[in-house]
């Protein structure tokens, strides 16, 4: 057995994976509406190419992408589309995002034009635009279009990583996958080897998914070798793709940069089945593994579910709410976005629904000031002072915030969960991450650019003084007529 | 349904800086009733005033500064300070020397620079070093620990009170009858007398590792500062980087001169070596922050001290020591920044 070794930080979570797990992965039942966002991957969203009253095919392209980081998108269904409008989107529950909503009709009739692909002869870029085609993005979180992620890989990645290093503590949609698809992982690995031209190709999981590494090595052993399966410790956040790669490689990624810059090209386990359904079975990306979790649902599981089916649809699948949970959100405790409803969409980057009871988690309580006691950067994989990135947040010093590696952080929340005084440190962070971002770009500028650029901050933000004015005034003259 | 929504993380460990204050607090307790059982019930009365006075300031300065008055009141911040100093104050000292050092302590080295999390100086060593320059006489009053060998006078509670609030002591007693100098200071006065170093050490008042009694009160704080590194509450670096600070260079001039430094034991086992080592340097708020920087920090304060305990004119120095690191400290953070993940170094 390969083991090794975490490199720094992180936390020993107690892990909550058994309850999802100890029911095997069945399929969700078909929903009668499917909603579908244009945005739920990573870069510029998607264009629809169907209009309301269509008819579709299931798997049938209805929009596509708008940009080089952009995805299509498939019907998960045979139906026809309802309407193109905004929906609610579990990505940012506040705002909604243009969505086409489809109405199933059961027939399940499928694009004819979505045949297996031969992958064995092709060229890898040929690989790669197929792969594109077939609307993958990644599905471990970051939902970046994998074609994109692959066509920045260096001519010759020399070490292809599948991660299955699942660290978030309820989620189990991946252990499941490769307990019960570990061949669709082993083919979608060798698809990935064949469009990157790998040397090596290592699957990692955690060491405390003994009977996913045994699927998977009976599976890389019928499938003809050529792949290891690693076992790295279970500590959060292991599946970190930095923290993963070094804990495997020793290398570090360089700041700023991408795994590509060291040879290493990372793909989810997921993200591997569902290339591996899109080009031997000619299934695009519609459906995917979703943890339903949490001592607020009846009977935990994972169940493989179609893009857009609403969560409520799946949550009584599983038996409906055991009772009112306390939070339900998309994802695991530390990284989790809260949803206020169960009135959303499964979307491709949805891995867990977790409808937490009070025993579940522990909310922060009331903040107290900074003690500088470090427990903060004795747990920061980053290896970043986050009690000194909170001090220069709160007095918005902006050059220091770069200097001491605001944008290095991965936020994974390590930190919040250690800090005795309870500060939302993630949560600032992540409102000083842009002034960064843009006191570096204003840095890099030519004198002249700068000054362009600044002047036209000063007009942008005149013209939004202008048109708040202008609202507020229409406001009141609508409010004082009689 | 309406859910509440939040950033995250969203779960967070049962942690709070009352928990922290609290542990700190119960690691001590060892330290404590050692202490009263050589010196008498003094300290109970000291610790009594520390902390009434400790609370009246912290909520009247909470209220002055409009801040909320119960969580920072219950945040045990004010109680550690309080303890610390009542610690190191002779326990016969008159009542006004603690209630003042305290008051000071928490008014001004604590809440004029912002209260909790704010305070560039430990406000212990703070109120303990205004006490010791303006007072000096009556922080020398050590009395005679209870197994030194001399015969020390056992006080009752009440004769115990009558010394420090109207400072009499029972008639057929003085204040020399009842005191001596602390092993550091006997060390300090003899080798000064010309005495040697043996010579110095050979008065009843020593043991086997300093001083009688005070070696005891060392071991004990050394005990629940070992629970604190156990809990990780404490980490190793500062109390091992400062007892360092002390150990080598006494070790250094020791095996130099045998006969007029002491030995890097006997360094570390008086006075306030381990209080300062395990509860005082590392006061997080105070002190620097990354690991290489409080292994820095830590050894400088053992490093003044020593100095001044061997050169200086006090026979302690952990105080100053702590006190002149404080001022280092934005010095050291700046240059002790670990190397971030992904960057050369």
């Amino acid at each position: 057995m390969t083991t090794r070794s975490q490199t720094r930080g992180g936390l020993k979570l107690e892990t909550h994976k058994h309850r999802s797990t100890m029911r095997p992965l069945r399929a969700a039942r078909p929903a009668e509406l499917l909603t579908l966002p244009l945005d739920q991957h990573a870069g510029a969203a998607a264009r629809p190419i169907v209009a309301t009253g269509d008819l579709v095919a299931l798997g049938q392209p209805i929009a596509e992408p708008t940009a080089d980081i952009s995805a299509w998108l498939h019907s998960p269904v045979s139906g026809r589309v309802r309407a193109i409008e905004p929906q609610p989107s579990a990505l940012h529950p506040d705002t909604p995002s243009l969505a086409i909503v489809i109405e199933n009709d059961g027939a399940d009739r499928t694009h004819a034009a979505n045949q297996p692909f031969d992958f064995s002869n092709a060229e890898p870029a040929a690989i790669v635009e197929h792969i594109a085609r077939g609307g993958i993005v990644g599905l471990g979180g970051a939902i970046f279009p994998t074609a994109a992620k692959l066509a920045r890989a260096p001519a010759k990645s020399a070490h292809l990583i599948v991660n299955g290093a699942e660290c978030e503590p309820w989620i189990s949609c991946d252990d499941m996958l490769m307990r019960e698809r570990a061949s669709e992982v082993i083919a979608g690995a060798k698809v990935l080897c064949r469009a990157v031209l790998a040397e090596h190709c290592t699957i990692a999981v955690e060491d405390d998914m003994r009977e996913a590494a045994q699927a998977l090595r009976e599976a890389v052993e019928h499938a003809g070798g050529g792949i290891e399966v690693v076992e790295v410790p279970s500590i959060y956040p292991a599946g970190g793709e930095r923290q993963l790669i070094t804990t495997l490689t020793g290398l570090e990624v360089p700041s700023g940069g991408l795994p590509q810059d060291i040879g290493i090209l990372c793909q989810n386990v997921g993200t591997a089945a569902a290339i591996a359904r899109w080009v031997h079975d000619g299934e695009p990306l519609i459906r995917r593994v979703v943890t339903i979790t949490g001592s607020a649902i009846q009977e935990p599981a994972n169940l493989d579910a179609v893009i857009g089916t609403p969560l409520s649809r799946l949550i009584a699948d599983c038996g409906g709410f055991a009772t009112e949970p306390a939070k339900l959100m998309m994802g695991g405790p530390m990284m989790g976005i809260a949803l206020p409803t169960d009135q959303f969409a499964v979307l491709k980057g949805m891995n867990c629904v977790f409808a937490a009871t009070l025993r579940d988690i522990q909310p922060a309580g009331p903040e107290m000031p900074c003690i500088r006691c470090g427990s903060c950067s004795e747990v920061c994989p980053a290896i970043l002072l986050p009690q000194q990135l909170h001090r220069l947040a709160l007095a918005g010093e902006v050059p220091e915030l770069d200097e001491y590696g605001l944008l290095d952080c991965i936020e994974c929340g390590c930190c919040d969960y250690v800090c005795p005084s309870q500060i939302p440190l993630v949560e600032r962070f992540r409102v000083a991450k842009p002034e960064v971002l843009r006191y570096r770009t204003m840095r890099s500028m030519a004198p002249e650019a700068r000054a362009q650029f600044e002047a036209r901050e000063v007009r942008l933000a005149r013209l939004e003084e202008e048109r708040r004015a202008r609202l507020a005034e229409k406001r009141r003259s609508i409010t004082s007529k009689p | 349904m309406s859910l509440p929504t939040s950033q995250p993380p969203h779960s967070v460990a049962p942690n709070s800086v009352a928990r922290v204050m609290g542990i700190v607090l119960i690691a001590l307790i060892p330290a404590i009733v050692v202490h009263i059982v050589f010196f008498g019930i003094g300290l109970a009365v000291q610790l009594t005033l520390a902390i009434a006075t400790a609370l009246i300031t912290e909520a009247i300065a909470l209220h002055l500064r409009r801040q909320p008055v119960r969580p920072f009141l219950s945040d045990g911040s004010a109680l550690i300070t309080a303890v610390l100093l009542a610690f190191c104050l002779p326990p016969l000292a008159p009542w006004w020397l603690v209630v003042s050092g305290t008051a000071f302590a928490i008014l001004l080295a604590k809440h004029l620079y912002g209260g909790l999390g704010s305070n560039p100086f430990n406000p212990a060593m703070v109120g303990y070093v205004v006490l010791l320059v303006s007072f000096p006489q009556h922080l020398t009053r050590w009395l005679t620990p209870e197994a030194s060998g001399l015969h020390p006078v056992d006080l009752s509670f009440v004769q115990t009170l009558h010394a420090i609030f109207i400072g009499q002591l029972p008639p057929e007693l003085t204040w020399d009858a009842i005191t001596s100098p602390t092993p550091l200071d006997a060390v300090r006065t003899g080798l000064k007398m010309g005495l040697t170093l043996q010579e110095a050490q050979a008065a009843p008042t020593f043991g086997g590792l300093g001083g009688r009694g005070w070696e005891w009160i060392n071991l004990a704080v050394l005990a629940g500062g070992i629970w604190l590194l156990a809990l990780k509450i404490v980490r190793w670096h500062i109390p091992v980087a400062l007892l360092a600070g002390l150990a080598i260079p006494a070790a250094i001039m020791h095996a130099v001169d045998p006969g007029s430094y002491a030995g890097a034991l006997f360094e570390v086992t008086s006075g306030a070596s381990m209080l300062g080592a395990f509860f005082i340097a590392t006061d997080p708020v105070s002190a620097a922050t990354s690991d290489r920087g409080r292994l820095v920090y830590g050894f400088g304060i053992g490093l003044v001290a020593y100095i001044i305990r061997t050169w200086g004119g006090y026979p302690d120095g952990i105080a100053f020591g702590v006190l002149l690191l404080n001022l280092a400290v934005p010095l050291i953070d700046r240059y002790t920044v670990p190397r971030i993940y992904g960057r050369a170094t």
